[in-house]
């Protein structure tokens, strides 16, 4: 299987109390579990079924996620910051691997 | 080209046959809809406004059709929108994603891309800190389905 790679793209810097957009992308199939291959077998599932993200610790947004999720599954949403710190995404398999990534913030 | 009797009670009773088990099909996908809200609100009946839900009027390729989703909501600590799920009534299951926020998140907002197998209505619901639950429906047309197969 292709090597699995997460994205993400966040302002670096941002003012106290901003709400910044972050979005975020990782490369996987989602295998959805419904698809057969050419002999009718049906392909077992495989998909990312959560993602969350941390602000230095502190929960910030969470998804849990169907196979009706696109391939390379894409998220976007928003933050607020209030100081400076890191921001750690987390993708769980259905296989059990964790991704993760972490990309840092400066507050001016 | 012409049927003997037999042969159009054959057609007849087959076309019967379809008929009823397409309108089960049907039934059924907007039961497991309605139970998944269900689910998801606790019993709370849903009301109209505060949340919107935004996806193309028509999608050409059903892999993936964008979606994004906004409730209305101060997002602090005391009240804010807990979470957001988003249901296909005419995918083989209806869950797409459920989103949860909290106070750090500023705006209760987030976008994906989904898998649409048909022609259908996409249903957002939001969940509030304090119980209330809104909900905001849209008709997407699907010309390419994205269950593959």
């Amino acid at each position: 299987m292709a090597k699995v790679k997460p994205r993400v793209k966040l302002q670096k810097k941002a003012d106290k109390g901003e709400v910044i957009t972050i979005k975020t992308l990782i490369s996987h199939p989602m295998e959805s579990g419904q698809r057969k291959d050419k002999s009718g077998n049906v392909i077992p599932r495989k998909i990312i079924n959560s993602f969350k993200c941390e602000f230095n610790g502190k929960p910030v947004f969470s998804c849990d996620m169907d196979p009706a999720i696109s391939a390379n599954p894409y998220l976007e949403f928003m933050a607020k910051v209030e100081e400076s710190g890191t921001f750690a995404f987390t993708w769980v398999d259905d296989d059990g691997s964790v991704y993760t990534t972490e990309e840092k913030i400066t507050v001016e | 080209m012409t049927f003997n009797r037999r042969e159009a009670l054959a057609v007849a009773a087959g076309a019967l046959a379809f008929a009823v088990t397409g309108a089960r099909i049907a039934w059924a996908a907007a039961e497991d809809t309605k139970k998944a809200l269900m689910d998801f609100t606790g019993g709370a009946e849903p009301q109209t406004g505060r949340i919107t839900l935004d996806a193309p009027e028509i999608a050409e390729n059903g892999n993936t059709v964008p979606v994004s989703v906004s409730v209305e909501s101060p997002m602090t600590a005391e009240d804010y929108v807990e979470s957001v799920t988003i249901l296909a009534e005419g995918n083989p299951s209806p869950a797409v994603a459920t989103f949860h926020f909290t106070a750090m998140s500023g705006e209760a907002a987030a976008s994906t891309r989904m898998r649409l197998a048909k022609t259908q209505n996409v249903i957002a619901v939001a969940k509030m800190s304090d119980g209330s639950v809104f909900m905001d429906t849209k008709e997407v047309k699907v010309t390419i389905g994205g269950c593959g197969g």
